[in-house]
């Protein structure tokens, strides 16, 4: 039984894991495109005003553009699989070594705000499942629809003006590494955190009401309440706990957004992550890191999809299965 | 006995319609989501008529003034009025959007429609590549058109479309799987009909009512990542006003000139809302069981 249960997973992650390795490719495609699309020369429109011949030459080679276009594919490719992402055309850093500096900082934001979403979703999306069609379904409801609605800078802005400008009680932006001072970190995080939190939340939120509606509409749970069974035993045992599976694939999706989308929220908040690092990159049209940032969060995104998968198989034995 | 039954199903059909009407215009949120967004189209299409000011009236000696009756909205550091310059910002978001949408609702269908009938390697092919646009957030993707093509409306346009195209695609194949196995097409098919009728006649109108849905979902999330752009100084370029570049130009006045930011923010609010309940509101008339996949990837 056991092996039959080792046998299956196996068999499940290795579908998965080709399945990944396939958009993989196409991430590397669509990020290696991405300096080949620019109209005009993309090492003459960085340089901009720096231009001069040597240092066009100079960056030419360096970033590998005066090479046949396969072979700079391959070597793209065949880099960034041994961590190599090419050095930034504005100031010749690595581009593998900067994405690592901004990560953490990236890191604290997307575990602090989906930390914050789930402890507002998931109460509140049971709540608002367990009493469908009254009051303080329809007030889940609404709160939920406005959160949705909010532009996640402009939440931003109104925190930063309450608790920060008027209060003085959080600062209004900046970071400090979670090592250095956790205080400190945690005096920063708070109001970027909420931001992103209160927006994943109100998501999550509808989308963790609905899952739990589904469930409860099953046959299996109308047997349940038929056998007498307490309420609260038919909703943990046969609601709540079938209905995680939509719980763990929107935390899945929320998580892997806010790390590699939050840019306004870390743009308004100062915020030296990942993010941020993309729009200065844009503005300076600084390929490479474009590029490697866009494959950084690609990658981010597929394994966080594939960790999801994984936890799938291992709390409903169908998905294995089938 | 055949005609009395195609009878009783158009009665049928035009019964369920009917229904679904009284349906859609019962929800007295939906109703007055729908009026709301009629008023700002309305005011978008009649902004520089009615804007008090002009969208460039500098005027210093009356900067960062607070909301009075003769700037209702107040004004910015420049002294230009915020009311007027919402409304007339009005005009460029929702033309951003709709184009936008435009162009991922003809390019998505296009391709969610053939992938799901045809199937096969077109359809994997097909996919495969939707699948890897959906590795990339929405705004991450977008900023990358951006920076390949230079930042302006027409960029603005084109790099929305493109994101949200993936998105009609998968939900025009979703519905189109399911349409393409009822016996309606398998009789139609039996009676020698073309591809090309079978998609239009059959196909199409029976896929309507979850696109329909999309659309609505999709401008409202247009909005957010057209503001966005703009508010990053990737999107609209100034001197057009923009809400999300207003929010940009207020970020430096959080506590002197709170108007500044609220007013613009309040409209994105308001018109993003408003689709979204719209959207909520077809959903369950047309599509019931559909999830709202853009929302859950939706951008930030």
């Amino acid at each position: 039984m056991k092996t039959f249960f080792t046998s299956s997973i196996v068999r499940f992650l290795a579908r998965r894991l080709l399945y990944s390795l396939v958009v993989l490719l196409g991430v590397l495609i669509v990020a290696f495109s991405l300096v080949h699309l620019v109209p005009g020369d993309p090492v003459r429109i960085a340089l901009g005003t720096r231009y001069s011949p040597d240092a066009y030459q100079t960056l030419r080679a360096a970033s590998g553009l005066d090479r046949p276009i396969v072979e700079q594919f391959f070597g793209y490719v065949g880099s960034a699989l041994t961590g190599d992402l090419g050095v930034s055309f504005r100031n010749g850093d690595p581009v593998t070594l900067t994405l690592l500096d901004r990560l953490p900082a990236t890191l604290s934001l997307a575990v602090v705000g989906i930390v914050i979403a789930l402890l507002i979703s998931v109460p509140a999306g049971i709540w608002a499942a367990l009493r469908e069609g009254r009051i303080s379904d329809a007030v889940v409801r609404i709160s939920s629809q406005f959160g949705v609605s909010i532009p996640d800078f402009w939440m931003g802005l109104l925190l930063i003006a309450l608790f920060a400008s008027t209060l003085g009680w959080l600062p209004t932006s900046g970071y400090q590494a979670l090592s250095d001072n956790p205080a400190g970190w945690l005096r920063h995080v708070i109001l970027p955190g909420l931001t992103v939190g209160l927006v994943a939340g109100a998501i999550m939120t509808r989308y963790i009401r609905s899952a739990l509606l589904d469930v409860a509409s099953m046959g299996y749970v109308r047997t349940a309440r038929s056998k007498g069974l307490p309420p609260w035993v038919v909703t943990l045992r046969h609601i709540v706990r079938n209905a995680l599976i939509p719980v763990l694939t929107i935390t899945g999706i929320q998580l892997a957004t806010i790390l590699g989308g939050v840019i306004v929220v870390e743009v308004v908040f100062a915020w030296p992550g990942i993010g941020r690092l993309v729009y200065t990159a844009v503005a300076a049209r600084d390929y490479p890191l474009i590029q490697g940032a866009v494959l950084l969060i690609a990658v981010l995104f597929l394994l966080v999809n594939l960790v999801v998968d994984v936890l799938y198989a291992v709390v409903d034995p169908r998905i294995r299965l089938s | 006995m055949t005609d009395m039954r195609l009878a009783d199903e158009a009665s049928g059909d035009e019964s369920a319609r009917v229904a679904s009407w009284r349906l859609l215009l019962g929800n007295p949120v939906t109703t007055t989501s729908a009026v709301v967004l009629v008023g700002i189209v309305v005011v978008a299409l009649t902004a520089r008529r009615i804007a008090p000011y002009g969208t460039n009236k500098i005027d210093v000696a009356d900067a960062l003034q607070p909301p009075t009756g003769a700037h209702w909205f107040g004004t910015d550091e420049l002294g230009r009025d915020i009311f007027s310059r919402v409304l007339l910002a009005a005009h460029a978001s929702l033309q951003i959007a709709l184009a936008s949408v435009a162009f991922a609702f003809v390019v998505g269908v296009t391709i969610g429609v053939i992938s799901g009938y045809r199937g096969g390697l077109l359809d994997a092919v097909l996919m495969r590549v939707v699948d890897v646009m959906f590795a990339f957030p929405v705004l991450l993707l977008a900023l990358a058109i951006v920076a390949i093509l230079a930042p302006g409306s027409a960029t603005t346009i084109l790099a929305i479309g493109i994101v949200y195209t993936p998105i009609f695609a998968r939900v025009a194949r979703a519905s189109t799987l399911s349409v393409r196995v009822e016996p309606f097409v398998a009789v139609s098919r039996t009676l020698g009909t073309g591809h090309l009728y079978m998609l239009g006649r059959h196909i199409l109108p029976n896929i309507a009512g979850p696109v329909i849905v999309q659309t609505s979902v999709s401008l409202a999330f247009a909005i957010l990542s057209e503001a966005a752009l703009s508010f990053l100084g990737l999107g609209i370029q100034p001197p057009e006003p923009s809400w999300g570049r207003m929010l940009f130009d207020a970020q430096g006045f959080v506590q002197r000139a709170w108007w500044m930011g609220v007013f613009p923010g309040a409209a994105i609010f308001a018109t993003v809302l408003a689709f979204n309940l719209l959207g909520d509101g077809l959903r369950d008339v047309l599509d019931p069981k559909q999830r709202t996949m853009i929302e859950a990837r939706r951008q930030r």
